[in-house]
């Protein structure tokens, strides 16, 4: 790739935070249209290179061209003014504002009376937007009326009304369906036709290798390696983001499996299941797939007993129950690690030894009094156990890296020692690394008995990781499948509706 | 996809109903209170008593249009009782006793309310106190000065000038009607139509993102909290001409009111979502219900219960049926 073509050029950039070199002489280029993709562990540094590529962070050294010129970035209007735009991977949309209020919002088309908005331009310019990316949404809906994924999209609609030439997309994928990315990618590739540059980045390798031209890897701060994608492989990568070898993704060990734990006969819960019938041994890994809205979630809810059942049944070892709340399903030996550990998971602002002990508090207290010498006995158990990084137990949960607040989230539910354990998207926004160890953790239980759900979207996982698969679509079970048997083109057939039973 | 195309179907109808009772559900509250009062009382629904309420409201609604602006920032204004003491006694006391004037005393007045609003704002911004305790704090300086500035003693003698902007009538329409009318135009125009508008509702709805697109919230912020402390001090002038003269410990307790018309109208605590308009209707079922009340003899301590308890009501309600979404 010659200098000419280069359309940013980041060079020796550093940039150091109290206790951490977050960068450190970073050298990073992207085309113009090309797909340039941004992988590395979490705390590799991308976040931090992104910022500073956006002005919302000041390097403590290094330059930055953009177009072959030397530019100084302050600040994030001054990035938007030079073409650079960034989609967060948390959406920067305020949900009470239409669709065509946020993708306009700081810019709005004034009319001749000063202070007036033209409502009517903003409205048309959005549509005409929205249109051309082919969404199915209306300019002046809601953005809270919309899904994730149309979100996500009015994000890449808003990156175009800026005339964006560099768009920087922060883990875009993280909360979209296999349907939906594909809907993103063709997106990006034709915004790569029209000569824009699109830095991508993702802890989903897979899609590194569909989507991208060039890949560049960071880890600990440093630039370790810039290389067309094409002379690179999945192994060669995850080698250059861990710094060592790994073999394989998804190591296997068979378990031995035992006796039915937990039992569903046609379950409806009324609303999204429509005839649910699944068994779940101990000892197993049940992988769930199916796109989003198939059910999966609200299967889990109901076994967990947030919803109820309407009809059918659900038996836990052998006896018929009706769980009317999560307090009886936890005492039946069920343990849930939803889907938002942020905002459903944990307690953010409190310790990590209170999120491990807060669901067991009979364990660490004498008398009704919450003992400290428990709680840390317990908690530090656990923190051990599970391989948590945290600098102490009293550290608040908000500081951990996503990985960890899994762990700390699993961690809290085998205090309780559960036979059945429910995980929905356990690895989203996780690092390889950890992600691995989260693989490790749940196979880990499986071996010592316990009956383990997981759903997930990510195919390459639930076949990796299961021991079956069941694949729901429009809250019926459309495929079951063995490990052996299954393939990512038979699961995407179940999940998209057509009837698959391998097993 | 058929079998949900037939259930939005089957659902439409009562999704409907549900969202009309959702968008109008305080004018649904207004008009039940209304048919209320009107059979249990025939002096209720009579020309004269309905100016009358209009006359009574019209302080509250004005001070909770200048809270609306505030809570669609997320924030609240606990200062605005004692700002309508304050300023009442400020703009007679100028008047008279220090001899300015009516009209230079009824501005310097309004500029003391925006300079309270001013204080808040900054606290607020630069001192990054919660709006709460900010406004709790000025609450009480506000009230301790207004009893430092009257001695605790009502200030009277205000001319007919000032007497005519709160007992005047123009075309048969008492004046703070008429002002609160002006006042109301003017906020539903800034907020729906102007990019300043917007920006109050993109502050509330987040502050971080409108900040990142570029909106200088602080302004923002500091803006909409002088214009809370304004539009007080314009309820205090209103208030001093109603009553013909300043009382010190006027207006205790009323930035309750102030606060729950706009409840009332669907303004969220926490920004973002509502408007001006919701505010005023909150404001005339909260003097309605007074009103009426009193009409039918209901003894005043009952009446503050029956507040409590529709206040209870039109939130439960609003909260149904946003759930039902």
């Amino acid at each position: 790739m010659t200098e000419t073509n280069s359309f940013l050029r980041m060079e020796g950039i550093s940039k150091s935070f109290p206790g951490v070199q977050a960068l450190q002489e970073v050298n990073f280029e992207v085309s113009k249209g090309e797909v340039h993709a941004l992988v590395g562990e979490n705390g590799a540094g991308k976040s931090t290179l992104m910022k500073v590529l956006t002005g919302a962070q000041k390097p403590d050294e290094g330059q930055i061209f953009l177009r072959g010129e030397e530019v100084d970035i302050n600040s994030p209007s001054d990035s938007q003014e030079l073409g650079i735009s960034m989609i967060h991977q948390e959406l920067s949309l305020i949900p009470y504002l239409t669709v065509g209020k946020n993708v306009y919002l700081g810019r709005e088309p004034r009319r001749s009376i000063p202070g007036f908005v033209d409502w009517k331009t903003l409205y048309l310019q959005t549509q005409e937007l929205l249109d051309q990316l082919n969404l199915d949404v209306k300019a002046r809906a809601d953005v809270s009326d919309l899904s994730i994924a149309q979100q996500q999209m009015v994000e890449v609609a808003k990156a175009l009304s800026l005339d964006a030439d560099l768009i920087a997309m922060d883990e875009p994928t993280s909360s979209l369906t296999d349907k939906e990315t594909e809907i993103l990618f063709e997106v990006m590739r034709r915004l790569r036709e029209q000569g824009v540059a699109i830095i991508f980045i993702t802890h989903r390798l897979e899609e590194v290798f569909e989507v991208s031209d060039r890949i560049t890897i960071l880890r600990d701060g440093r630039h370790i390696a810039t290389a067309p994608t094409a002379e690179l492989s999945q192994n060669k990568v995850v080698q250059l983001m861990v710094g060592r070898e790994m073999d394989n993704m998804y190591p296997f060990s068979e378990t031995e499996q035992r006796g039915v734990v937990l039992q569903t006969t046609d379950l409806h819960d009324g609303h999204e299941l429509h005839g649910v019938s699944l068994e779940l041994h101990g000892g197993e890994i049940l992988g769930v797939a199916g796109l989003i809205g198939a059910g999966r979630t609200a299967l889990a809810e109901t076994l967990f007993g947030l919803r109820q059942a309407t009809a059918g049944e659900i038996k836990i070892a052998g006896e018929a129950l009706k769980l009317r709340s999560p307090k009886q399903a936890i005492k039946q030996g069920l343990g849930f690690v939803p889907e938002d550990r942020k905002l459903q998971g944990l307690f953010l602002n409190m310790a990590v030894r209170e999120n491990i002990t807060i669901s067991s508090t009979s364990l660490v207290s004498n008398f009704g009094f919450l003992s400290s010498v428990k709680a840390n006995a317990l908690a530090g158990d656990h923190v051990e156990k599970l391989d948590i990084r945290t600098p102490g137990l009293r550290q608040r949960v908000r500081n951990l890296s996503g990985g960890n607040q899994q762990k700390v989230v699993i961690a809290r539910w085998l205090t309780l020692k559960p036979q059945v354990l429910i995980l929905d998207e356990p690895t989203r926004g996780v690092d390889v690394g950890a992600k691995a160890e989260i693989h490790g953790l749940m196979r880990q239980l499986a071996q010592e008995g316990v009956a383990v759900l997981m759903i997930s979207s990510e195919l390459p996982e639930v076949i990796g990781v299961s021991d079956r698969i069941i694949v729901m679509h429009e809250g019926r079970v459309t495929g079951r499948f063995h490990r052996n048997d299954a393939s990512q083109d038979a699961i995407m057939h179940a999940a998209t509706g057509g009837e698959n039973n391998a097993s | 996809m058929q079998a949900s195309a037939k259930t939005t179907s089957a659902r439409s109808t009562s999704s409907i109903l549900l969202d009309l009772a959702r968008r109008y559900s305080v004018l649904l509250i207004l008009l039940a209170i209304g048919l209320i009062f009107t059979i249990g009382s025939d002096r209720f629904l009579t020309p004269d008593n309905l100016m009358n309420i209009a006359l009574q409201t019209s302080i509250i609604a004005i001070i909770a249009i200048g809270m609306t602006f505030v809570m669609l920032t997320a924030g609240i204004d606990l200062s605005v009782g004692s700002v309508v003491a304050l300023c009442g006694a400020l703009a007679a006391g100028l008047a008279v006793q220090q001899e300015l004037g009516t009209y230079l005393g009824i501005v310097l007045a309004l500029v003391a309310g925006a300079v309270v609003g001013l204080v808040n704002g900054l606290l607020i911004v630069k001192g990054k106190m919660p709006p709460f305790v900010a406004t709790l704090s000025t609450l009480a300086v506000a009230r301790g000065l207004t009893l430092v500035y009257t001695e605790g003693r009502p200030i009277s003698g205000i001319d007919e000038r000032f007497i005519f902007l709160g007992s005047g009538q123009i075309l048969g329409i008492a004046a703070p009607v008429i002002i609160l009318a002006i006042v109301f135009v003017i906020a539903y125009i800034v907020l729906r139509s102007t990019r300043y508008g917007n920006y109050v509702y993109a502050t509330g709805g987040n502050e971080e993102i409108s900040r990142l697109a570029g909106i200088r919230t602080s302004v923002i912020t500091l803006s909409v909290y002088i214009i809370s402390g304004f539009l007080a001090a314009l309820g205090g002038v209103l208030l001093t001409a109603r009553l013909w003269s300043a009382q010190p410990n006027a207006a205790v307790g009323l930035e309750l009111d102030a606060i729950a018309a706009p409840v009332l109208g669907g303004v969220s605590l926490f920004g973002g979502v509502g408007g001006v308009t919701g505010a005023v209707v909150g404001a005339f079922i909260l003097g309605i219900l007074s009103n009426g009340l009193n009409l039918m003899g209901v003894p005043s301590f009952w009446q503050q219960v029956i507040k409590g308890v529709v206040l209870i009501l039109a939130v439960m309600l609003d909260v149904l049926t946003k759930r039902r979404r």
